[in-house]
């Protein structure tokens, strides 16, 4: 088994995507871990009511903790100056704005950039949606962050979506744990790999069909 | 003038049964105290529309986390976004998967931005609306479509609750209500949309004193107030006991998930 990065090396990866005045969405999971690493003036939205939010408190601060004060995935932020609230609808105006890059996880993503990132629940008869169709149609720019390959080993990167779709033709770039690959008009095409890993390496783990960028190159931190 | 003020049980006494009831569920700024009072009222038939359904392990219900599952026995459709239903470790996450295998729980969903865009629509009153979101989705699945200016649209009804339970930080004596960070969420929304509205609030103060360029519900959407008493589990002085309870549980959880995985290897 090839050395594959771990989690906060792709959000690193993620995060170098982000520039200064950019506004932005992070998903539950491995998107979340972006925040650490987003540059100095990208503010950080969540789609329960925050835009600007501060840097998490950990879980030896509580004394320091607004309880009132938290993201989508239930975690306590710090007071920034120029952070704003406000209820759901104004929230999710912004997420279908198009002015928000939204950073999303993914459990399959297809040629055309189709994304499923709901999981069904436990049981298939309820769903946990959440806020994803919104965040996945209205983004600016979407950027899938996930691993290449399902815990069994499965490509993610396929023809066709298996499992339920969120959102149609919706994912700009595709940032996992092996390579970077961006949707285009015209299909797939793989932009980096990591380090240690050829091309012909990330596709054989690769079940849609990439095109290979002339300007490929390894993936920088 | 007649009084908003008044007890929990006096502001649900008068809930029908197959009402459809309103609330927001996502950590702060979730009408805790209400919704124990509506359990103990015992309402049946209900619809429960709601943008988190996340029902607790039995020993945080105990200690008072939020836990939109209190209601479940007396619930026959939920309407939410996310619901963590067939959670093993969870009784009533497995009572939901019973529940709608035995025909006796329906369940719709739905995004977050639908769900609170069709509160909006019930809000303003309107007969729906036509929506991009859930194109290409199992959302489409039986519902009319409509292709406006080259694009395709769903159409969907708006959702007019019967009761609002309302979460707020402080209200004036007349209503007006004013929030406090992330707990406003879906909150003023469900003021709106609902036809009878209470607020469970942290504190009430004389008019005036809530500077009219802040408030966010006017008074004019809210029915009824309620005040949390200090000493409740709801109340803001017992919050740190329900963070402390889940920091606890949570670290336990994964701690014991870690030596399973490491017990299997």
């Amino acid at each position: 088994m090839k050395d594959r990065l771990t989690d906060e090396l792709v959000a690193m990866r993620v995060a170098k995507e982000l520039v200064p005045g950019d506004y932005c969405n992070l998903g539950i999971g491995l998107p979340l871990l972006c925040a650490s690493y987003a540059p100095e003036g990208v503010m950080m939205q969540s789609e329960n009511g925050v835009l600007g939010y501060g840097p998490l408190y950990t879980s030896d601060e509580i004394d320091l903790i607004d309880q009132d004060m938290v993201d989508a995935g239930m975690r306590y932020f710090q007071y920034v100056p120029g952070m704003s609230f406000f209820d759901m609808l104004t929230s999710f105006a912004m997420i279908r704005s198009s002015r928000l890059i939204s950073i999303l996880g993914g459990l399959q993503v297809s040629e055309k950039g189709d994304l499923a990132v709901h999981s069904l629940s436990d049981d298939e008869r309820t769903t946990r949606i959440g806020g994803s169709m919104d965040l996945t149609w209205g983004a600016k720019r979407l950027i899938v962050a996930m691993t290449h390959n399902a815990k069994d080993g499965t490509p993610k990167v396929i023809r066709q979506l298996t499992m339920p779709v969120t959102a149609k033709e919706c994912v700009n770039l595709i940032v996992t744990d092996i390579a970077v690959i961006e949707v285009t008009a015209g299909g797939l095409v793989l932009k980096e790999v990591a380090p240690g890993w050829t091309p012909e390496e990330v596709v054989a783990e690769t079940e849609a069909p990439l095109a290979i960028a002339t300007d490929l190159r390894e993936m920088e931190f | 003038m007649a009084d908003k003020i008044t007890t929990a049980a006096e502001a649900v006494a008068d809930i029908k049964d197959g009402s459809l009831i309103a609330a927001n569920f996502w950590g702060p700024g979730t009408p805790l105290y209400l919704w124990r009072a509506l359990a103990e009222q015992g309402a049946r038939d209900l619809t429960v529309c709601i943008n988190n359904y996340v029902p607790r392990a039995e020993e945080l219900r105990e200690k008072g986390m939020p836990d939109a599952a209190l209601l479940l026995p007396q619930t026959r459709k939920i309407i939410s976004p996310f619901c963590s239903a067939g959670r093993s470790e969870v009784p009533t996450a497995l009572e939901i998967v019973r529940r709608i295998e035995e025909g006796t729980l329906e369940f719709e969903s739905l995004s977050h931005g639908l769900f609170i865009e069709r509160l909006h629509a019930g809000a303003m009153r309107l007969g729906g609306f036509y929506s991009p979101i859930g194109i290409g989705t199992h959302i489409e699945q039986g519902m009319e479509k409509r292709v406006i200016n080259g694009k395709e649209y769903i159409f969907h009804e708006p959702i007019m609750p019967d009761v609002g339970l309302v979460s707020a930080d402080k209200a004036d004596k007349l209503g007006n209500l004013v929030y406090h960070g992330t707990a406003r969420a879906a909150n003023p929304i469900i003021a709106m949309a609902s036809r009878y509205t209470v607020a469970e609030v942290f504190e009430i103060v004389e008019p005036g004193e809530l500077d009219p360029d802040i408030i966010v519900t006017p008074a004019a959407f809210v029915d009824r107030i309620v005040l949390i008493p200090d000493d409740d589990i709801a109340s803001r002085n017992r919050r740190i006991e329900r963070l402390l309870a889940n920091i606890e549980y949570r670290q336990r959880r994964a701690a014991e998930a870690e030596a399973a995985q490491g017990g299997a290897q």
